[in-house]
C-alpha cells in the first residue's frame, strides 16, 4: 500500500514504465515472473522504484518464468504475469505462450522491444514478436503511443482472463517505456469485437434436459472448462441429481472428485476401460468444457457413434470442430450448469447402464506388475497419493510419468493438477511447480517429472535455493524418454532410436550443489522408509527415484484406433 | 465449394496478418482477398473468396474469424442477393492494326482502354469474376504481357428478396 502511494506521488513526471507499473498494481498483480535485459531496463527500473509492490521471481531462463506463471495462474485462478526482454528474451517465451494457448491458461506477457524508430532495421536484439506470437496468443499488442499503454494493459488482463482464457502479449518499445509523460491518461476501453457469450440459450438447455429424460445411457465428460469456470460444485450437484457417470479429460482431472463412486477416471488414449467404453456406448454424451482433443477421442469414426452429443463450451469455435454436435450450448460452464440445476430433476431409468459401468470398473481396473524390490512408476504414484492424502498440488511434464500421475493420483478438488496437456511440453512440470507453490505457499507441491524433461529446465533449482520454497521434485527416472521408448517398442519393432539416455548427472549431487536436499531411492523399502518424511517437511527436495525402464503405460488406444479397441486392458 | 466471406475489421496494424495467418494455420485456401476502408472511420472490410470442403469447415472458418478481437463481424454472403465486382487490368500486345479489333472485342464487356503504347494496350475491365475471366480468355490469343486482378469485393444488395425470388450468385461458371 505504501509503495502504491509512492508511485502516485511521482505522477507529475512518469515514464511509460511507471504507467505500466501503476496499471499492474491496479490490475491487482502482486507476483511477476521475469528476466531483465536491455529493452526492459526502463521497466525494471520502475519495478525497482516501486519498491516492494511486487514479488518478482527471477528464473534462470525465460522459459522457466513463463511455465512458472502458468502454474501460478492455474492454482491462483488469476492471470500469471511475465516480463521478458526483446529478441531472445521474447523468443525464449514462445514455448510457454503456445502451451498456455493450447491449455487456455490466462497469462499477460510483457516483452520489451527495440525503440520504435529502429523497428524493422534488424536492430540488436530485435525480433518480430508480434508476427511470431500472433498465431499462439489470444491477442497481442504492440504499444505505439504512450497514451495507449494503460488502456492496453487493462484490455490485456480483461481478454486474458474472461471468456475462454488465454495468453495475451504486450510488446513495449523501449522509447515508450522510457518516455516521460505528464498528462493524465485514461484506461477506459471498449471492445466491440470481443463479447464472450456467458449465459446459455434457454431453448438449448431445455433440449438437453429433455434429451436426458429419454436417455438410457448417459455420460458426462468434464473438461478443464469446468475448472476455469469454477463450476465443480454445480457439476457435482448436476451429476448427483441424475446419478450420472462422469469421466474427465486429462486437463479436467479434479473437476469432479476422482475418488467418487460415479467417477470413471480419465478417458482417452490412456484412460480407463470403464471411461472409454462409456464414451463408446453411451446414447447421450454431455461434454462440459472439453474440446474433443484427438488424444481423447481416438479415431473419430468410433467416437460415441450412437450418442446424441451435447456440448457446452464458452468458445463457439470448439462446438462442432471435431465432433458433430446435436445440442450446442455456447456458455460459461457454471452458467449452463446453474440453468440445468434450476430445472426439475427426475430419476433416470438407467439401472442397466450403471450396472454395466460398475462391472467395467470392477472387472477392468488399472493394473500393473509388482516386482519384489524394484519400483514400478505406477506403485510410486500410488504411494505419493497415499502419503499426501490426495491433497497435494501435482505438476508434470509430458509422457509416461504424466499418464501414471493422471491415472493413479485421484484429484478430489480442482486446481490441484497442473500439467501440459495440449502442447505436451517437456520441462514444464518443475517451473510450473514453482509458480503453483508461490500461489499456495502452504500446500504440498510435487513436481512429478521425467529424467528427460527435468534436464530441460533444471536450472530453476536456483529459484528453490534462493527462496527455500518446499517444492518436491520427484524424478521418475527410467533413464529413457519413456513414452518415445514405449512407442518405439510397440510401433517401431523395438528400434530404440535416441530414446535410451543412460548418461545422466548425479541428481543428488546436483541438488546438493544448489544446497537442496537430494535423495536417491531405488527400492520399495527405501521409498517407504523415507518418502513420507521428505514429502511432509518444509524443505525443497530432489528425489531421484529409479524405476523399471521397461514399464509401459496401459491401457492404451493405439494411434488411429477407436475407443473400443484398447490394448493392455488386462494383465 | 467456393464461398464469399466478408469480415468487418478494426483497421489496426497487423490485422491482415492476423486474418490471413489464421486462415493458413487452419489450412483454408484463399482464392482472393481484397481489403479497403469503409464508410466508418477506423473500420475496414475484407472480402475473401475461399475454397472449403464442406459446411463444417465453413462454419469453422467463420467462427475462427469471429474469435479474433479485431474482427467485428463475419458474414458468408454467398447465398444472399449480392453485388460482387472485381477489377482487372490486362496489358495486351498490339500494334495499330489490331487495336481496333481489340476495341471491338472489349466493347460488349464495357471495358476501357486506359493506356496505349507502341507495342501494347492496357484494358481495364470491371465485373463479376466470370465476366473478367471471359474477357481474359478472348484477349489471350493476342498475347497477354501482364495481368493484374484486384480480387472480388462484395456486399449484400439493399433489398433481400424472398428465397424463392432469386438465383444465388454463382462463383462457378
Amino acid at each position: 500500500m505504501k509503495a502504491q502511494a509512492s508511485v502516485k506521488e511521482k505522477a507529475a513526471a512518469r515514464t511509460g514504465a511507471d504507467l505500466l507499473v501503476e496499471a499492474l498494481v491496479e490490475a491487482g498483480v502482486d507476483t511477476l515472473f521475469g528476466y531483465p535485459g536491455g529493452a526492459v531496463l526502463p521497466i525494471y527500473d520502475a519495478i525497482y522504484r516501486a519498491d516492494g509492490s511486487f514479488d518478482h521471481v527471477l528464473p534462470r531462463h525465460e522459459q522457466g518464468a513463463i511455465h512458472a506463471a502458468e502454474g501460478y495462474a492455474r492454482v491462483a485462478k488469476r492471470p500469471g504475469v511475465v516480463i521478458g526482454t526483446s529478441g531472445p528474451g521474447a523468443t525464449n517465451l514462445v514455448t510457454g505462450i503456445a502451451d498456455a494457448m493450447m491449455d487456455s491458461i490466462p497469462l499477460v506477457i510483457f516483452t520489451g522491444q527495440v525503440a520504435k524508430g529502429v523497428i524493422g532495421t534488424d536492430a540488436f536484439q530485435e525480433s518480430d514478436i508480434m508476427g511470431i506470437t500472433t498465431p499462439i496468443t489470444k491477442h497481442n499488442y504492440q504499444v505505439q503511443e504512450i497514451e495507449e499503454l494503460p488502456r492496453i494493459v487493462k484490455e490485456a488482463f480483461h481478454i486474458a482472463s474472461t471468456g475462454r482464457p488465454g495468453p495475451v502479449v504486450v510488446d513495449i518499445p523501449k522509447d515508450i517505456s522510457s518516455m516521460v509523460h505528464e498528462q493524465k491518461v485514461s484506461s477506459d476501453f471498449h471492445l466491440p469485437g470481443y463479447q464472450p457469450t456467458i449465459n446459455p440459450n434457454p431453448l438449448q438447455i431445455n433440449k438437453l434436459h429433455e434429451a436426458l429424460r429419454t436417455s438410457k445411457k448417459p455420460v458426462v465428460l468434464a473438461g478443464s472448462g469446468v475448472i476455469h469456470a469454477e463450476a465443480s460444485e454445480e457439476l457435482k450437484q448436476f451429476v448427483q441429481n441424475y446419478q450420472l457417470p462422469v469421466t474427465t479429460t486429462l486437463l479436467g482431472l479434479g473437476a469432479y472428485p476422482g475418488s467418487d463412486e460415479l467417477a470413471l477416471g480419465m478417458a482417452g488414449m490412456h484412460g480407463t476401460y470403464a471411461a472409454n467404453m462409456a464414451l463408446y456406448e453411451c446414447d447421450l454424451l454431455i461434454n462440459i468444457g472439453s474440446r474433443f482433443d484427438d488424444r481423447l477421442t481416438g479415431n473419430l469414426d468410433h467416437f460415441a457413434p450412437s450418442a446424441t452429443v451435447a456440448h457446452i463450451d464458452i468458445d463457439p469455435a470448439e462446438i462442432g470442430k471435431n465432433i458433430p454436435t446435436d445440442i450446442p450450448i455456447v456458455s460459461d460452464a457454471k452458467a449452463a450448469l446453474v440453468s440445468l440445476n434450476d430445472k426439475e430433476a427426475f430419476s433416470l431409468e438407467h439401472l442397466e447402464w450403471m450396472e454395466c459401468i460398475r462391472n467395467n470398473k470392477a472387472e477392468y481396473p488399472l493394473w500393473h506388475d509388482q516386482p519384489e524390490e524394484a519400483i514400478v512408476p505406477q506403485w510410486l504414484m500410488q504411494k505419493v497419493y497415499e502419503y499426501t492424502g490426495g491433497e497435494a498440488i501435482v505438476t508434470t511434464d509430458v509422457g509416461q510419468h504424466q499418464m501414471w500421475a493422471a491415472q493413479y493420483y485421484h484429484f478430489d478438488r480442482p486446481n490441484r493438477w497442473v500439467t501440459s496437456g495440449g502442447l505436451g511440453t517437456m520441462g514444464y512440470g518443475f517451473p510450473a511447480a514453482i509458480g503453483a507453490q508461490l500461489a499456495e505457499p502452504t500446500s504440498t507441491c510435487i513436481a512429478v517429472v521425467g529424467d528427460g524433461g527435468f534436464q530441460m529446465t533444471l536450472q530453476e533449482l536456483s529459484v528453490l535455493q534462493e527462496r527455500r520454497i518446499p517444492v518436491k521434485i520427484i524424478i521418475v527416472n527410467n533413464q529413457a524418454l519413456g513414452m518415445v521408448r514405449q512407442w518405439q517398442e510397440k510401433f517401431y519393432q523395438e528400434r530404440y532410436s535416441e530414446s535410451i539416455i543412460d548418461t545422466q548427472p548425479d541428481f543428488v549431487k546436483l541438488a546438493e550443489s544448489y544446497q537442496i536436499p537430494g535423495y536417491y531411492i531405488d527400492s520399495q523399502e527405501t521409498l517407504e522408509a523415507s518418502l513420507p518424511e521428505i514429502l511432509s517437511n518444509d524443505q525443497p527436495a530432489v528425489i531421484d527415484c529409479r524405476v523399471l525402464q521397461k514399464e509401459n503405460v496401459y491401457p492404451m488406444i493405439a494411434p488411429g484406433k477407436g475407443l473400443h479397441e484398447m490394448i493392455g486392458v488386462k494383465r | 465449394m467456393k464461398r464469399i466471406v466478408t469480415a468487418i475489421v478494426h483497421n489496426r496494424s497487423g490485422v491482415l496478418n492476423r486474418v490471413t495467418g489464421l486462415l493458413s494455420k487452419r489450412q483454408f485456401n484463399i482464392e482472393s482477398i481484397s481489403v479497403g476502408r469503409t464508410e466508418t472511420e477506423g473500420v475496414s472490410k475484407m472480402t475473401f473468396v475461399v475454397e472449403v470442403e464442406d459446411n463444417r469447415k465453413l462454419e469453422q472458418l467463420t467462427k475462427q474469424l469471429n474469435k479474433q478481437i479485431d474482427v467485428l463481424k463475419v458474414s458468408d454472403i454467398t447465398d444472399k442477393a449480392i453485388v460482387a465486382r472485381e477489377l482487372a487490368m490486362v496489358k495486351v500486345i498490339s500494334n495499330p492494326q489490331i487495336r481496333s479489333e481489340i476495341q471491338g472485342i472489349i466493347e460488349p464487356f464495357r471495358a476501357a482502354i486506359i493506356d496505349v503504347s507502341k507495342e501494347s494496350i492496357t484494358v481495364q475491365v470491371t465485373g463479376k469474376s466470370d465476366k473478367v475471366d471471359a474477357l481474359i480468355d478472348l484477349l489471350r490469343p493476342y498475347g497477354i504481357k501482364e495481368l493484374a486482378r484486384t480480387g472480388l469485393t462484395a456486399f449484400t444488395r439493399g433489398h433481400q428478396p424472398q428465397v424463392t425470388e432469386f438465383k444465388p450468385y454463382s462463383l462457378l461458371k
